[in-house]
């Protein structure tokens, strides 16, 4: 079974969150980037379990510039076969969408993983784009996908409870929490990420739908008011007649 | 301005569903929704301002090629030029397709109405705003539950079979399991949640016990999930689920980032911790500083007692 993992990078989860240039940039400085945790966890870790019960190749592709070099190499040591980038700085998710389903067109993927969303733009359509432009099945947020046969059996977890779905292959799953364990690369792994393939791949022909003008942070929340762990009548009658939510 | 609103009639009664439809009611004075599978919940929505109903209660809400088609045909029938979602499971997977599909930018995670050209979207998992424009002619908007509070004013609108013709399901429900009599996690108006400072899977009926007594759903932290205290459809946070109640009560959860990241867009949070320095205090707007195995059956007295 041949997939395609889609990767992309993010900023570390602990990084503090601040704009530049009139806030119409994100402020990169002291920021470490990593593979968006979705992708890696749950996409690129379910696409490797998937291969080493049932064989095949995993790819893993970014779009993106040479500086996310570091993190597709990071993706590689935790066991991808090979990696493409494809040589865009990309405005908007349609554009990542149209690059990777171009590229997909060109080679015959079973399965395209995805991850639930980017945690720094939250958007969660770049799988969903990519089924459309190949006219494949999709299913967000997938919790687990088990291989029977021609067919995928996967589990969403849908308000309070989970739904099982069977899809035929191929077809566009994006991944949430559920799917598989993290794994940490080993040095071994490290090592031969140096030398495994990366392929540049040209831009693609796209067009952008939509982009980010600003951004701007949240009005700092007032200092917390503490409450006496003797007087929870207090904290009851604040939560009703001041925050009024009960 | 024309404006549609995709609803699954399943559904059609949940608050998100109403705020979607009041929404679209303020961008614009016509307003359809478009629902699949049906529901007798679905005239109501004219109370929220749909002018009409157009219903195809043969589309599966698990195959997003299918809600796809049956919402596009719904746009060519009206001419909408504004199509909105509620920012959900069954939308993340269908309104990235109709964008595709329809050459409309799509806007997601919107928290506010359009302010000139700019629309107001969540990024960074709540930590930030961002201001998105979209350049195409047709644009649609997925609006993040609880931006806005519904609005009843109008009445009952006829509902109307709607007939899109888009075959057979490629994706296949074979199995539904929801736990009875639990309030659904990401529609809780209230949450409670605690995390590892609660010691052990065993301390979790007084967490029950609060939550029950307040109409609430019941949350975790992440490590509590991972070491199977709690079920994983309770995990919140950066890599669990986003939630965005009223009122979120934090009960031994230090306040890491990553856990914040997913409840940050709460509008009350109460911190209960024995650690006056636990990072989660400077997200709270109330806070005890105490031992949950002796502040939280005070709490759940209090509440019995406010209750009556
Ligand atoms: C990439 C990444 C993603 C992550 N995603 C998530 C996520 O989605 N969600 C998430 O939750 N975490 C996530 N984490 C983990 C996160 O960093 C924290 O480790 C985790 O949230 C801590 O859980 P906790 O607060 O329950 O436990 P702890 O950090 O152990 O905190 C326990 C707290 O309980 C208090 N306490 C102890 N005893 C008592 C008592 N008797 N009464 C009251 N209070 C008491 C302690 O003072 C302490 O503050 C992620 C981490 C990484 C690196
Ligand atoms: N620049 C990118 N290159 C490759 N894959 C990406 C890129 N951006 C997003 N993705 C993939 O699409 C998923 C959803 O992203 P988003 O729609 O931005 O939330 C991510 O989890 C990745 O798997």
């Amino acid at each position: 079974m041949n997939i395609l993992v889609c990767i992309s990078k993010a900023p570390d989860t602990t990084s503090k969150i601040a704009f530049k240039d009139g806030n119409t940039k994100f402020d990169e400085t002291g920021v470490q980037y990593i593979v968006n945790p979705y992708d890696e966890w749950y996409a690129l870790v379910r696409a490797l379990e998937l291969k080493e019960s049932n064989g095949g190749n995993v790819t893993i592709i970014t779009v993106g510039t040479a500086a996310d070099e570091a993190v597709i190499r990071k993706a590689l040591a935790i066991g991808a076969d090979d990696a493409v980038r494809i040589d865009v700085n990309p405005v908007d998710a349609f554009e990542v969408a149209s690059q990777i389903a171009s590229y997909a067109k060109e080679n015959n993927y079973d399965l395209i993983l995805t991850g639930k969303e980017t945690i720094d733009f939250n958007g969660s359509q770049v799988g969903s784009m990519i089924a459309e432009s190949l006219d494949l099945p999709y299913v967000a947020l997938a919790s687990k996908l088990d291989l029977n046969g021609q067919t995928l059996r996967l589990e969403q977890e849908i308000s309070g409870g989970i739904q099982v779905l069977e899809v035929n292959y191929p077809a566009v799953v994006s991944c949430a929490k559920g799917m598989a364990e993290q794994r940490i690369p080993n040095m071994r792994g490290i090592m031969a990420a140096r030398t495994k393939p990366l392929k540049v791949v040209p831009a693609y022909a796209s067009e952008t739908y939509t982009s980010f003008e600003s951004f701007s942070l949240p009005e700092a929340k007032k200092a917390v008011k503490l409450i006496d762990p003797n007087n929870m009548d207090e904290l009851v009658s604040l939560l009703h007649n001041e925050a009024k939510v009960i | 301005m024309s404006i549609l609103v995709y609803i699954s009639g399943e559904h059609a009664g949940a608050k998100a569903s109403h705020e979607a439809v009041t929404y679209a009611k303020k961008l614009g004075s016509d307003v359809v929704v478009v629902a699949s599978g049906n529901s007798s919940d679905l005239a109501d929505l004219g109370t929220y301002g749909a002018s009409k109903v157009l219903v195809d209660a043969n589309v599966s809400d698990a195959d997003s090629r299918q809600i796809t088609a049956l919402v596009a045909k719904a746009v060519e029938a009206t001419g909408a030029d504004t199509i909105i979602f509620s920012h959900d499971l069954i939308s993340k997977a269908v309104a990235p397709r109709l964008s595709v599909r329809l050459k409309a930018g799509l806007v997601s995670g919107a928290v506010a109405l359009p302010e000139g050209d700019k629309i107001k979207v969540n990024v960074f998992s709540g930590k930030a705003f961002g201001y998105v424009t979209v350049k195409t002619a047709k644009k649609i908007i997925a609006l993040l539950p609880n931006s806005i509070s519904p609005e009843a004013t109008g009445s009952a609108c006829p509902v109307e079979n709607f007939d899109a013709g888009t075959g057979n399901a490629a994706v296949k429900v074979v199995d539904k399991k929801i736990p009875e009599g639990e309030v659904p996690l990401p529609e809780a108006e209230v949450v409670v949640s605690a995390g590892r400072g609660l010691k052990g899977p065993e301390n979790w009926g007084m967490v029950e016990e609060l939550a029950k007594l307040l109409g609430a759903a019941t949350a975790c932290s992440r490590p509590v999930a991972d070491i199977g205290w709690r079920p994983h459809h309770e995990h919140v946070g950066q890599t669990g689920l986003a939630i965005r109640p009223n009122l979120y009560i934090a009960i031994g959860i230090s306040g890491a980032i990553q856990h914040l990241a997913g409840v940050n867009g709460s509008k009350t949070i109460v911190v209960i911790n024995t650690d006056p320095e636990a990072p989660f205090f400077k997200a709270a707007d109330y806070g005890v500083v105490g031992d949950a195995f002796e502040v939280v059956p005070k709490l759940i007295e209090a509440v019995k007692k406010f209750k009556g």
